[in-house]
């Protein structure tokens, strides 16, 4: 179950600059785990304490946000990519 | 009317072109804020994306998701590109808000470019870093030339 991930520029300091990890996982919820415990501190970068995706976070499925599959549980498949971006906004 | 000033460190570069899309995308939905995203090469900038504003409002501003996803990512990834953020205050000058600084803590890696039409006869455009909630200014250069619309 290798999932391709984009790492955005302001997550790297968790995975050593890089921009392009792997992990695995049958949903979402289950690769956040698992990146976690390759690159520490990324699980509360993306995930708050109900669980959720965070609202300044957009996690896309390929090209499809999450938000409109299954959130936190949408399903993934082996070969999948997901990229996870900063939410851009100001006043 | 008045101006903030902050310490001016570096340049950007844009050329006629960009400049006027910048300006028109600001006009086309006036009085609500518009945004989107450029890919710099160096100082200078070398695409503009118009990103729908999801809020439509006239304070704030939030990049549609779906949108924004394909040219953020490939600006992102790429590691010869760096990434700019537009966006128009239509009421006030072309300065950071408060807002804009506690978001900028999301992309710190970004140059923040911000059309003013507070003048709608004569739109101001200015360009920012924001580290750490400290903002630094950049001179804008419109075809090689310090620009009107970023004199101090």
């Amino acid at each position: 179950m290798a999932i391709d991930v984009r790492i955005p520029t302001v997550l790297r300091k968790h995975t050593d600059g890089e921009a392009k990890v792997s992990g695995e996982g049958s949903t979402l919820a289950e690769l956040v785990d698992d990146l976690d415990d390759r690159h520490a501190g990324l699980r509360d970068a993306l995930v708050g304490m109900d669980g959720q995706l965070h609202r300044f976070i957009n996690v896309y499925l390929n090209d499809e946000d999450v938000r409109f599959l299954g959130g936190i549980q949408t399903p993934l498949r082996d070969g999948d990519t997901v990229s996870i971006l900063p939410a851009v906004a100001g006043g | 009317m008045a101006v903030t000033r902050a310490e001016i460190h570096g340049r950007i570069d844009l050329d006629r072109r960009t400049f006027d899309a910048l300006v028109a995308h600001a006009r086309s939905d006036a009085p609500y804020e518009v945004c989107g995203l450029l890919a710099f090469s160096g100082d200078r900038a070398d695409a503009f994306y118009p990103i729908p504003n999801a809020d439509r409002s006239m304070t704030s501003y939030t990049m549609d998701r779906e949108a924004m996803h394909k040219p953020y990512l490939k600006i992102d990834q790429s590691p010869n590109l760096g990434l700019g953020i537009f966006h128009s205050h239509t009421h006030t000058e072309a300065f950071p808000s408060p807002t804009d600084v506690e978001q900028a803590g999301f992309n710190p890696q970004a140059v923040f470019l911000i059309a003013s039409l507070q003048d709608p006869e004569d739109p101001v455009l200015r360009a920012f870093d924001i580290v750490d909630g400290k903002i630094t200014e950049r001179t804008v250069f419109l075809d090689g030339a310090e620009a009107p619309a970023g004199k101090r």
